[in-house]
C-alpha cells in the first residue's frame, strides 16, 4: 500500500507542529530526552562500576567524596552509576513492553471492533480469559522454565498482561467509529478494508492509544519494580528502579539517600510521560485548536 | 381553499398585555479570541395568545437572545437591556426565582427532543416530574394528568407509550412528549426553539398544527424559533426577522411575507417561494444504465442465545429503471426504506436479495474487488455532513481520497489541480483545503462531501437526505450547486428526500416509498399535478408552503398519525391504517403495481386498488 499511510501524514506532521508549540509537552519531552541521554551517557563519567564494591566508603551521603556524587549503598556500590544503569534497564523494559503490549492490543481490538459478528465474539472472549488467568503464576512459570531474571522473560511476561487493556479500550473505540458515516462514506468510496482500518481508524484511535502508552510506561515500570521485589524482576548485582526503591526503602531511616535519589527519578519520569501523553491526545485531536 | 382564519387574528402587541417584552437586549460571549456579540439591541414583545416568529439563519443569534432570557447562557455569556416576563424583570433574576418561572410560567420545546429527554426514565415519569416539583402534585395526581396531557398532545396510545423509554418513541412522538412537558404546569409562554427541524415533514406538520392549537386553546404567548418560513406562515401572527444577530424587520406575518421591505427578507422568501422546477431534460429514449429487480432487503433485528431474531423487511420487491442522466428522487417518512435503497443501489448492505443490474452487471452478485473496482462510477453524498467526513483528515485529503484509490498513478501536481479545480467547482475558497471538518459550516461540509463524491466524474451519484441537515437558505443552494453539477457532468442522480418540494427541484421522476413498499412512480410533473395515491396525496399537503393565506389550512388537514412498525406491516396495503379510503378490500389484497401512463421501464406506476376511482388533481 504505497500511499496508505499519506492521507495520514498531514495529521501526523500538525500533530508533532501541535505537540511542539505546547509549552508542557516539550519540556516533557525535553527532560525525557536529558533523562535517557544521561542514563547512556553518565556512567562512562564516573570512575566506579554499577557492581564494584568501595569498602572505604560504606553507606556514604552524596557529595564529591570519592567521586561518589549520589552517596553510595551499604556495600559501598556508587548510587550514582546504580541509579543510572535502573534507568537505563527500566525505561528499555518499559518502552519495549509498552510497544509490544499497545502493538498487540491495538490490532486486536481493531480486528475485532471492524470484524463484528462471530469473529469479534471469539476475540473478545478470548481475551476476558486470559484476563481471568492469574497473571503472576504465568510469570512464575515462565521465568522457572526460562530462567530468573531474564529481561526476555520480564518483557513477554508484562507485555503479555498489557496488551489486554489496550485490546480492550481500543475494541471499544473502533466499535463506536464504525458505526459513524465516514467510515459508511469510505466503504462506498471503494476503500478495501486494510485501508480503512489503516487511513480512518488509526488515526482517529491515535489520541487515545497515545495517551494510554504514555500511562503504560509508568505502570510497566511499576510492575517491573513489583516483579523484582518477588525476586522475579531484575536481579542483584544488575539495578532498575524498582529494586533501588525497594532497597533504599529499607534503609529510609539510616541513609534516605538510598530512597530519594531513585525515587527522584522515577517521579520525574512519570510526571514527565504522563505531560507528554495530555499533550499527545491534545495534538492528535484537531478540534482542539 | 384558502383560509384566513390566522391572518383576522392578528392584533398589533402594544395593544394587548404582553407576556414577554425584551428592550434593548444584547448577549456577548468573551472567548479567548476577543468578545463575540451574538445579540444587540433586541427588542420585541409577544402578547397572550399570539405567535410571534423568530426567523434566521443558523448563527443569527435567534437561539442565544431566548437563552438568555432563560438564564441558559453559556457560562461565558454575558446579557444586556432587559426582559419583562408578566411585568418581573427576568435579567439578574437569582437561580431559585429563576427556578420558579422555568418550565413553570415559561415552558421550552427544543429542536433535538432526544437529548432534551432523560434516557433512563419513562417518558410518563419525566412529565409527571414537572408537576409534582412546581405544583406540588402528589404522584398519582400527576400521572393522571400526565395521562390526560399525553392524550392532548395527540400521542398514539398514551396509556402504553407514557411506560416506555425515549428511545422506544420516533422522533415526532418524542417531541409530543416534550411540548406535553412545556405545557404541564400551563405556562402563559411557550418558547419553541425550531421544534421540527429534525422531524419529517408530514410529522412536522402535525407538530405544527399542535402547536397553533394549544395557543389558541389556552391563550398562551407562544415564541416560534425557526428557518423555516412554511412554519411561520402556518402558525405565526408577527415575525420578526434576525441577521447577525439584531432583529432587521419586524411585523405581521402576512405583511411581511407579502412585501418585504428588507433585502435580506426579501431573499429569504425569495428562497421559499417555491421556485419553478428546474427544466427537466426530455424524459424519453434514454437508455437505463441501472435497473433494480425485485430488491428486497430484510434485517435481523434483536439478539439472544435463544430467542429467535425477528426479521424487519426495510425494503420489499423495488423494480425500476434510472436513464443515463436522469435523476429520479425517492420520497417517504422515515422508516420508509429510503436510506435502504440508497444502499442498496450501492451494494453497501449485505442482506439484500433481487438484482441491481449497473451497466449490464449485476452489482450484487460482483465479487469484491471488482465491485470496489467500480465504485469510482457510483458515488454518494450522505446526510450528516460533518459525520461523513473524518475529523482527522483535511479539506483537501478528504476531496483527494477517491483519486488515491481510483486513481493511482496520478502524479502529485496533477492531484493537487484535480483537488483545486473540484473545490472550485462547489465554490469552496482554495483557503479553506487545509481546514478540518468542525472548522468549517454545515453547508461547507456538504460541499466538500459534494467534491469528495464528483471528483471522479462518476456516472450516478447517490444522495441520502443531503440537505436535511442544513438550514434554508443552505438547503437552496446546495440544491442549486447539484443541479448545475448534474448539468455539467450529466451524471444520473437517485435523490433521497423526505421533502416532496425539494425533490420537485431536481429531478424528472419520483419514486414514493412506505414501509419500504413502492407506492408510486411517476414523472415529477404529472406527480405533483394529478397524484394517483392518497399517501402521495398526504406528503404533498405537508410540504411547507411560505403563504399565510394557504398555510394555516393545510396544518389544519395534517392528519395525526405515523407509519407502523415495519416489523409488523399491515396486511394487504400496508397504507391502509392510515388511508382515509381504505376499504375491505386493502386489507386482504396487495395492490398489484399498475401502470398509469406510458409504458416499459420509464412509466407511471401505482400501488392502490382505488386509483381509477379516486383520482386526485393535486390543488394548490
Amino acid at each position: 500500500m504505497s500511499d496508505a499511510g499519506a492521507a495520514a501524514s498531514g495529521l501526523w506532521r500538525d500533530a508533532a507542529r501541535r505537540l511542539w508549540a505546547e509549552r508542557a509537552p516539550r519540556a516533557a519531552l525535553a527532560l525525557i530526552a536529558a533523562v535517557t541521554l544521561l542514563a547512556l551517557l553518565g556512567p562512562a563519567a564516573s570512575p566506579w562500576d554499577y557492581d564494584s564494591l568501595d569498602w572505604r566508603h560504606l553507606a556514604q551521603p552524596p557529595g564529591f567524596t570519592a567521586a561518589h556524587w549520589f552517596g553510595t549503598d551499604r556495600l559501598g556500590r556508587d548510587l550514582f552509576v546504580r541509579t543510572l544503569h535502573g534507568v537505563r534497564l527500566s525505561l528499555l523494559i518499559s518502552a519495549l513492553a509498552s510497544a509490544l503490549s499497545v502493538g498487540i492490543g491495538l490490532a486486536w481490538g481493531m480486528l475485532a471492533g471492524f470484524a463484528g459478528g462471530r469473529t469479534e465474539e471469539w476475540m473478545m472472549r478470548g481475551v476476558d480469559v486470559l484476563y481471568s488467568l492469574p497473571y503472576l503464576f504465568i510469570v512464575i512459570i515462565l521465568s522457572t522454565v526460562v530462567g530468573r531474571g531474564s529481561v526476555a522473560v520480564l518483557l513477554i511476561a508484562i507485555g503479555a498482561v498489557g496488551w489486554l487493556t489496550t485490546a480492550r479500550i481500543v475494541h471499544g473505540q473502533t466499535r463506536a467509529l464504525k458505526r459513524r458515516a465516514f467510515i459508511e462514506a469510505a466503504r462506498a468510496m471503494g476503500l478495501p478494508t486494510a485501508a480503512i482500518l489503516l487511513r480512518h481508524i488509526v488515526p482517529n484511535l491515535a489520541g487515545t492509544v497515545a495517551v494510554y502508552a504514555t500511562l503504560t510506561v509508568p505502570q510497566m515500570i511499576l510492575f517491573e519494580s513489583f516483579l523484582s521485589f518477588l525476586g522475579l524482576g531484575v536481579q542483584e548485582p544488575h539495578a532498575s528502579l524498582g529494586n533501588l526503591i525497594n532497597a533504599g526503602a529499607q534503609e529510609m531511616e539510616s541513609a534516605p539517600w538510598m530512597l530519594l535519589v531513585p525515587a527522584a527519578f522515577l517521579v520525574a519520569l512519570l510526571v514527565c510521560l504522563n505531560l507528554l501523553g495530555d499533550g499527545l491526545r491534545d495534538a492528535l485531536d484537531p478540534r482542539e485548536h | 381553499m384558502p383560509s384566513t382564519r390566522a391572518s383576522t387574528e392578528v392584533r398589533p402587541a402594544a395593544a394587548a398585555e404582553a407576556v414577554l417584552e425584551l428592550a434593548a437586549l444584547g448577549v456577548t460571549f468573551t472567548t479567548a479570541a476577543g468578545t463575540i456579540r451574538a445579540a444587540h439591541d433586541v427588542t420585541l414583545a409577544v402578547a397572550r395568545g399570539e405567535c410571534l416568529a423568530v426567523v434566521g439563519e443558523s448563527g443569527a443569534g435567534k437561539s442565544q437572545v431566548f437563552l438568555a432570557v432563560m438564564g441558559l447562557l453559556a457560562a461565558n455569556g454575558a446579557v444586556s437591556g432587559s426582559a419583562r416576563f408578566c411585568g418581573t424583570e427576568l435579567l439578574g433574576l437569582g437561580a431559585a426565582a429563576l427556578d420558579r418561572v422555568r418550565g413553570f410560567r415559561i415552558g421550552m420545546v427544543f429542536q433535538d427532543p432526544m437529548t432534551s429527554l432523560t434516557p433512563h426514565l419513562t417518558v410518563g415519569e419525566q412529565v409527571a416530574e414537572v408537576m409534582v416539583r412546581h405544583l406540588r402534585l402528589a404522584r398519582a395526581a400527576a400521572r393522571s394528568r400526565t395521562l390526560a396531557l399525553l392524550e392532548r398532545v395527540q400521542l398514539t396510545d398514551p396509556a402504553r407509550r407514557m411506560h416506555q423509554y425515549p428511545h422506544e418513541l420516533s422522533g415526532g412522538m418524542r417531541q409530543r412528549v416534550m411540548i406535553a412537558i412545556a405545557l404541564a404546569c400551563e405556562p402563559q409562554l411557550l418558547i419553541a426553539d425550531e421544534p421540527t427541524t429534525a422531524l419529517d415533514v408530514t410529522v412536522q406538520a402535525q407538530i405544527l398544527a399542535l402547536l397553533a392549537d394549544l395557543k389558541r386553546e389556552r391563550a398562551m404567548a407562544l415564541v416560534l424559533i425557526t428557518h423555516d418560513l412554511g412554519a411561520v406562515a402556518g402558525v405565526a401572527d408577527r415575525v420578526a426577522v434576525m441577521r447577525a444577530g439584531s432583529v432587521i424587520e419586524s411585523g405581521v406575518v402576512a405583511a411581511v411575507l407579502k412585501s418585504p421591505r428588507d433585502p435580506y427578507t426579501r431573499q429569504l422568501v425569495e428562497a421559499a417561494a417555491r421556485a419553478p422546477p428546474e427544466a427537466p431534460a426530455p424524459a424519453a429514449a434514454r437508455d437505463a444504465v441501472l435497473r433494480l429487480r425485485d430488491v428486497s432487503v430484510e434485517f435481523a433485528v434483536g439478539r439472544g442465545w435463544l430467542k429467535s431474531r425477528a426479521r424487519l423487511r426495510a425494503l420489499s420487491g423495488v423494480t425500476l429503471e434510472l436513464g443515463a442522466g436522469e435523476a429520479l428522487g425517492v420520497v417517504g417518512e422515515s422508516g420508509g426504506g429510503k436510506s435502504t435503497l440508497a444502499r442498496a443501489v450501492l451494494a453497501l448492505l449485505e442482506p439484500c436479495a433481487g438484482e441491481v443490474v449497473w451497466m449490464g452487471r449485476n452489482l450484487l452478485a460482483l465479487p469484491p474487488r471488482a465491485l470496489r473496482a467500480l465504485r469510482g462510477e457510483l458515488q454518494m453524498v450522505f446526510q450528516d455532513p460533518l459525520g461523513s467526513l473524518d475529523p482527522r483528515m483535511t479539506v483537501a485529503e478528504i476531496v483527494g481520497e477517491p483519486l488515491s484509490v481510483h486513481r493511482r498513478g496520478l502524479d502529485p501536481e496533477a492531484r493537487t489541480a484535480a483537488i483545486a479545480t473540484m473545490l472550485s467547482r462547489v465554490e469552496l475558497g482554495a483557503e479553506l483545503s487545509g481546514r478540518y471538518p468542525h472548522q468549517l459550516s454545515g453547508g461547507q461540509c456538504q460541499r466538500v462531501g459534494i467534491a469528495r463524491a464528483m471528483i471522479l466524474e462518476p456516472r450516478l451519484l447517490v444522495c441520502d437526505e443531503p440537505l436535511s441537515a442544513l438550514d434554508g437558505p443552505t438547503q437552496g443552494e446546495i440544491l442549486a450547486l447539484l443541479a448545475s453539477l448534474r448539468r455539467e457532468s450529466g451524471v444520473s442522480v437517485l435523490f433521497v428526500s423526505h421533502n416532496l418540494g425539494v425533490v420537485r427541484r431536481l429531478c424528472e421522476r419520483v419514486l414514493v416509498l412506505y414501509l419500504g413498499r413502492m407506492m408510486e412512480l411517476a414523472r415529477a410533473e404529472r406527480l405533483y399535478a394529478s397524484s394517483r395515491h392518497p399517501y402521495t396525496r398526504e406528503l404533498l399537503e405537508a410540504v411547507p408552503v411560505a403563504d399565510p393565506a394557504v398555510q394555516p389550512g393545510r396544518l389544519g388537514r395534517a392528519r395525526p398519525g405515523e407509519p407502523p412498525s415495519p416489523l409488523a406491516p399491515p396486511s394487504g396495503c400496508v397504507y391502509r391504517t392510515r388511508c382515509p379510503h381504505a376499504l375491505e378490500l386493502c386489507a386482504e389484497r396487495l395492490p398489484a403495481w399498475e401502470i398509469t401512463a406510458g409504458e416499459g421501464g420509464g412509466a407511471d406506476r401505482v400501488a392502490c386498488h382505488r386509483w381509477r376511482e379516486l383520482f386526485f388533481p393535486h390543488e394548490d
